[in-house]
């Protein structure tokens, strides 16, 4: 059989990075990094609701993790875990839509739903999202957020939400969140290979309440500020 | 009968060769009859093409019968035509309506390129068992029934795998052209039985290595080939390939140039 062994991709090197399938393992477990990041985000901004002393305590908490350092360490991490979710992103879309040159004139999606299909577009808005989060409630970049003081969380948070262009923004952005976790959630228990005809119901009602929590309790935050009962 | 035919308008995909350009071609499919298969009515076209002098369209097809694999199109957007688990041959014009247009299309991927009108070559899938879709054991000549015993369970899991017909109509449905559902089928069906154990984690490994060689997409789970699978292949299968995938990463020794033994 020369023309098979002449096109059979055997080389013998170790190919878990390159390999479509090694590369999807990549993302699914970096993307679940950052649920369990933005669930805990999520409930432990939870301590606005005990007011503003609170807030800022649990903020020079976090600051202060082991002397200053902590939070460093935990950044560059995070940034570890987005450059590999993001080139693995980019460079499986690119092989996928270059495994179709030539596309159908007509196309029905039978299981396809919402989410799934959007995920490529929730994830540059999330990207502008994490971007434009960190100059406004981290850096503190003057334009977006006038009055910003450092150690002031809850300060910069109320006066933040306050804004109305801000407050819609944060808000369609946490439901571009919610649709690619929701996705996000079962494609990574499907891609570490956790089926089994008893628990596949379970797991895509885990990925809905899941997403659904978070979201709920991120757009809490604006709606609270907008409505006053944050202040 | 007659009074129950169809006319209906077909828009087809025409191309001369691999190099063409290709293009969608319109024909009217007179006085069909709803107890005629998709195939049949196609070979009527084609008779009437034949006695104008003009070429009749290439398709695929062998048995007929829902078994072989050979047949698929793209009917309306939907690989293998409107109704479940059926392949294109088992699809009788019964399930379109008088006045319907319909729109035909060879599957599409880059891994299928397209040799005729609506014909494929599925060569790709042909490599990606010869990487290590198979044991390689010689098991010699039938064995007794029951001689290795096997659990019911396990041995209808993998008869499920075992199900796929190779039609390609999950590359079809995909997205992402992917071969996903197809390749953790070929793995499943021997993953599950004794005989495939020996060579499992290896099995995996290849197939997917073949498969990212033949340029077909990855999997981003949409679910759209368990949807189009005419035979019922489930998702599960992936989720197994994905597991036996983390093992062989982990697992995986390269064959050794010096082999052990006495």
């Amino acid at each position: 059989m020369p023309i098979l062994d002449m096109t059979l991709a055997r080389d013998g090197k170790v190919y878990f990075w390159t390999s479509s399938v090694g590369r999807k393992l990549l993302m699914a477990i970096t993307g679940f990094a950052f649920v369990a990041f933005v669930t805990i985000h999520a409930l432990g901004n939870l301590t606005a609701y005990m007011g503003g002393s609170a807030m800022n305590a649990y903020a020079a908490f976090l600051q202060g993790m082991a002397h200053g350092g902590g939070i460093w360490v935990f950044r560059f991490v995070m940034l570890a875990i987005f450059l590999i979710h993001a080139t693995t992103a980019i460079s499986l879309t690119l092989d996928n839509w270059a495994a179709r040159p030539k596309g159908y004139r007509e196309k029905k999606p039978q299981a396809a739903n919402w989410a799934s299909r959007s995920m490529r577009y929730t994830a540059i808005i999330l990207a502008a999202f994490i971007i434009c989060h960190l100059l406004h409630l981290t850096v503190g970049w003057r334009v977006i957020a006038p009055g910003f003081a450092h150690g002031d969380a809850y300060g910069n948070f109320v006066r933040g939400f306050q804004s109305w262009p801000i407050s819609m923004f944060y808000i369609i952005a946490n439901l571009c969140l919610g649709l690619h976790i929701w996705h996000g959630i079962w494609s990574f228990s499907q891609t570490l290979g956790w089926a089994h005809p008893r628990y596949d119901a379970l797991r895509r009602f885990l990925a809905a309440v899941w997403s659904l929590l978070v979201i709920c309790v991120n757009i809490s935050y604006p709606i609270a500020v907008l409505s006053g009962l944050l202040k | 009968m007659s009074e129950h035919t169809k006319n209906l308008t077909l828009k087809i995909w025409r191309q001369k060769s691999a190099r063409d350009e290709g293009h969608f071609e319109t024909y009217q499919a007179n006085n069909i009859s709803p107890e005629m298969s998709f195939l049949e009515m196609l070979d009527v076209i084609n008779e009437e093409l034949i006695h104008k002098g003009v070429e009749p369209i290439t398709m695929d097809h062998d048995c007929r019968e829902g078994i072989c694999g050979a047949c698929g199109l793209v009917i309306n957007g939907r690989p293998h035509g409107p109704r479940e688990r059926t392949t294109t041959c088992q699809l009788h014009m019964r399930s379109f309506r008088d006045g319907d247009t319909i729109t035909i299309e060879p599957f599409r991927a880059k891994a299928f390129p397209v040799i005729k009108d609506l014909m494929i070559d599925r060569g790709s899938m042909e490599r990606i068992i010869a990487a290590g879709g198979f044991i390689t054991a010689p098991t010699g000549s039938p064995r007794d029934a029951n001689a290795l015993p096997v659990p019911k369970t396990c041995a209808d899991l993998a008869m499920d795998a075992a199900s796929c017909i190779g039609c390609g109509a999950c590359v079809a449905a995909c997205p992402n052209a992917s071969a996903m559902l197809f390749l953790s089928a070929k793995v499943s069906q021997l993953g599950l039985l004794p005989q495939g154990q020996p060579e499992r984690l290896t099995r995996v490994r290849d197939m997917i290595a073949q498969m990212d060689a033949e340029q077909f997409g990855a999997c981003t789970n949409f679910a759209e080939c368990e949807a189009v699978c005419p035979k019922g292949v489930k998702l599960e299968h992936i989720a197994r390939m994905n597991r036996d995938f983390i093992k062989s990463a982990i697992l995986y020794r390269p064959p050794q140039a010096s082999a052990g033994g006495a």
